[in-house]
């Protein structure tokens, strides 16, 4: 990562720069849907702590920049659509 | 010279005063034992259109830091009160204003720390938040209270210094009793105390900021050295800025002030109220001829030891008394002084004495009994016990 330098008060005025961070990098397990389950019901959208998670059409859609492999969704999907696989590098 | 009223208040509304007169734009407070008319008097000087701002009413001292931090990164200038618990319940919160750099300003009425609940005098309070990153002043007078108020403004504000101060007054002792005061005229505070206009930024919808953002290990310690050198750039900033406020309002103040020091063996170092005694003890004790000198702590933090090594440089024996404890170490002005002097060759023997806490009387006789345990070390050139506890109810012992 580029060093920047310190502000005083730890100020920063680029709003908006925690997007550039790919928080998904820490993940060791990832979500994967099976949309032939899915009933777009939504509640791993509500539940999916990072916002990871986009509604679509034919149900949902991962950002897997953002997951961080909590397996919330997986536990919260009342149809067993979604499953936790191992996270391969 | 400044026109000034005179006028005979409580230590909190001496305080409350001080803060009016810098214009605060907001207060949140939380009210307690002995700070209560501080927020009392502020929401009346609100109410009654005498000050313009705004009073937040919390439901903790730990919410009124939050929200003292959440308005001054906005950019105005805040202020609030509190004592003991309240102190330390907002402890967590203290790091996060000095870490934000935002020169917020508290008047503590210093009192005890439970348990056994105490609402009585003690600098157990702000001492325990010494490490917070806050400037901190300690008040002898009512008159020092108001001063030490604005002064505290001005300083934290600095551009050079951005951190937030803490202006220790005693309770009861200040915070209750009524005294005469010079108060000064709101125009000459307007022109001592320049509306405040963060340097390093404001909380702004339409400019977005984050502060007091992640700082990771690459980036921490950084942050943590740049506020030391904040505090310590702030050393030149005091000495100016009490200059410029003697030559306004005609009353000097001093980091260190020392009263017949020069050819004193026997130098005695206090803080707080308790100093008023301890001259009286000094001029009883000189009537005597006995060679004692009195140093009165203003400043705690950024801790004074450049001063304080000047004014030790001719002494035998220095009697550091502590209205604080650390249990299993010392009080800790002396903690810091005996830090601060190991590398000096030149200095004297140092003791410290802790009395006062929980609002434990200090009287004329106890600092003539702290003289003489210290001349009595520098008579045996050695120094046997480095703490000693002064004025004990034996009989209440088990
Ligand atoms: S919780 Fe399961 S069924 Fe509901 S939208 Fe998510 S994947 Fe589809
Ligand atoms: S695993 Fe956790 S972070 Fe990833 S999409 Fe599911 S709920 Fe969101």
């Amino acid at each position: 990562m580029t060093k920047v330098k310190i502000t005083v008060g730890a100020i920063n005025k680029d709003a908006g720069s925690s997007r550039r961070y790919k928080t998904g990098g820490w993940r060791t397990m990832k979500p994967e849907v099976d949309l032939e389950k899915c009933v777009s019901c939504f509640k791993c959208f509500d539940y999916c702590p990072d916002g990871a998670i986009k509604k679509t059409d034919e149900g949902i859609e991962y950002d897997l920049d953002y997951c961080k492999g909590c397996g919330i969704c997986a536990k919260e999907c009342p149809v067993e659509a979604i499953v936790m696989v191992k996270e391969e590098k | 010279m400044a026109d000034q009223r005179s006028m005979t208040i409580k230590g909190n509304m001496a305080t409350a005063m001080g803060a009016k007169l810098c214009r605060p734009k907001v207060v949140p407070a939380y009210p307690i034992t002995p700070s209560t008319l501080f927020p009392e008097k502020m929401s009346e000087f609100i109410a009654d259109g005498e000050l313009d701002a705004e009073m937040i009413n919390v439901e903790s001292e730990h919410s009124a830091m939050s929200a003292c931090i959440g308005a001054s990164a906005t950019g105005v200038r805040t202020c609030t009160a509190s004592a003991s618990q309240g102190v330390a319940l907002m402890h967590e919160m203290l790091f996060v204003a000095s870490g934000m750099r935002l020169p917020i300003v508290m008047a503590v009425g210093n009192r005890a720390l439970s348990a056994p609940i105490n609402i009585w005098c003690d600098h157990q309070d702000t001492i325990s938040s010494r490490d917070s990153g806050w400037l901190q002043f300690y008040a002898e007078t009512n008159q020092e209270g108001l001063d030490l108020m604005i002064n505290a403004f001005r300083i934290g504000e600095d551009n050079d210094v951005l951190l937030p101060a803490m202006v220790g007054i005693d309770a009861f002792v200040l915070t209750h009793t009524i005294e005469g005061v010079e108060v000064p005229a709101q125009e000459d505070v307007d022109d001592f105390l320049p509306p405040y206009e963060p340097p390093h930024g404001r909380l702004d919808p339409d400019e977005p900021s984050t502060f007091g953002s992640f700082g990771t290990p690459e980036y921490y310690q950084e942050f943590k050295q740049a506020q030391v050198e904040a505090m310590e750039g702030s050393r030149e900033v005091i000495d100016r800025v009490f200059d410029e406020f003697e030559e306004r309002f005609g009353r000097r103040y001093n980091k260190v002030t020392t009263y017949k020091c020069d050819d004193a063996d026997i130098i005695i170092l206090t803080m707080g109220s308790m100093t008023g005694t301890a001259r009286e003890a000094v001029n009883r004790m000189r009537e005597e001829g006995k060679k004692v000198g009195l140093a009165k702590l203003t400043v705690f933090r950024p801790f004074p030891y450049p001063e304080l090594e000047e004014i030790m440089s001719g002494a035998k024996g220095l009697a550091v008394v502590d209205r604080n404890i650390s249990p299993g170490g010392f009080g800790a002005v002396y903690s810091d002084l005996a830090g601060a002097s190991i590398n000096i060759e030149k200095k004297p023997l140092i003791k410290n004495f802790v009395t006062g806490l929980g609002g434990r009387e200090i009287f004329v006789k106890n600092f003539v009994e702290i003289y003489e345990k210290t001349l009595a070390a520098v008579e045996a050139g050695e120094v046997k016990k480095p703490l000693e506890w002064i004025n004990m109810n034996q009989e209440v012992m088990r």
